[in-house]
């Protein structure tokens, strides 16, 4: 059962406040992904505080690098149900888990990060991790 | 290591291989470890008997690529209980 709406909001605003696209429902995810060219990062947050109160921090941190996807948007797990089972089906190849956060390269999943990475670790942990990830990935603005 | 929640074990939370002293090993997340043994969540199970992957090939995928639940909550008998690790401590190569 989704929770109090009110209790989720600062947990949504964590990352649409730095610009995280927010998809809400299957329409919306299916338009993100969409564009196939370039890279693109879907972050599956969620409420548990082990894990995801890491996952936003770390998120945060990481995409103050340089180098970064182009585009980077959210579904939040048990809230907007239809949403994230939608954003699963293009990383359907990996175990559901929450959060997590996929990294696709010309539309095809290039690194996936589940839970398990995330949870007892610190967010600077997660965040170094993503960073050497977008290096592998992703191309720097100042070379678009 | 795990949360807030000070009524449970430490590793509530946190995603762990529950290796048992016979063919069996679970991986789930743990909800607590009490005197019953340990409860996990969202929980696998393998049983190297059982003709697939042995048990190195299936902690190592599933170190690699998290598990897909098969049990919505499972007890494992504190008797059975050889060892629980995180799974995120296992090595993914």
């Amino acid at each position: 059962m989704p929770y109090d709406p009110r209790l989720v909001q600062p947990m949504r605003e964590e990352l649409t406040q730095i610009g995280v696209q927010e998809l809400r429902t299957p329409a919306e995810v299916d338009a993100f992904m969409a564009q196939k060219s370039g890279t693109a990062m879907i972050v599956v947050n969620s409420v548990c505080g082990c894990a995801a109160g890491q996952a936003r921090p770390g998120v945060r941190l990481a995409l103050q690098s340089a180098v970064k996807p182009d585009r980077v948007a959210t579904v939040f797990a048990g809230q907007d149900l239809d949403a994230t089972a939608r954003a699963r089906e293009y990383f359907s190849q990996f175990p559901p888990s929450s959060p997590s956060i996929a990294i696709f390269k010309d539309g095809e999943v290039a690194h996936f990060v589940p839970r398990h990475f995330i949870e007892g670790r610190d967010a600077l942990h997660l965040a170094n991790a993503l960073v050497e990830t977008f290096n592998k990935h992703c191309t720097p603005a100042a070379a678009k | 290591m795990g949360t807030f929640h000070h009524d449970k074990h430490q590793l509530h939370g946190i995603t762990v291989v529950v290796e048992t002293h016979g063919p069996r090993v679970f991986v789930g997340r743990c909800d607590d470890i009490d005197e019953t043994g340990v409860i996990l969540l969202d929980a696998d199970m393998h049983e190297s008997a059982d003709g697939g992957a042995s048990k190195q090939e299936y902690l190592r995928r599933a170190a690699q690529f998290g598990i897909w639940k098969k049990h919505d909550r499972v007890v494992v008998p504190r008797h059975e209980v050889a060892c629980v690790t995180p799974l995120g401590d296992l090595p993914t190569d």
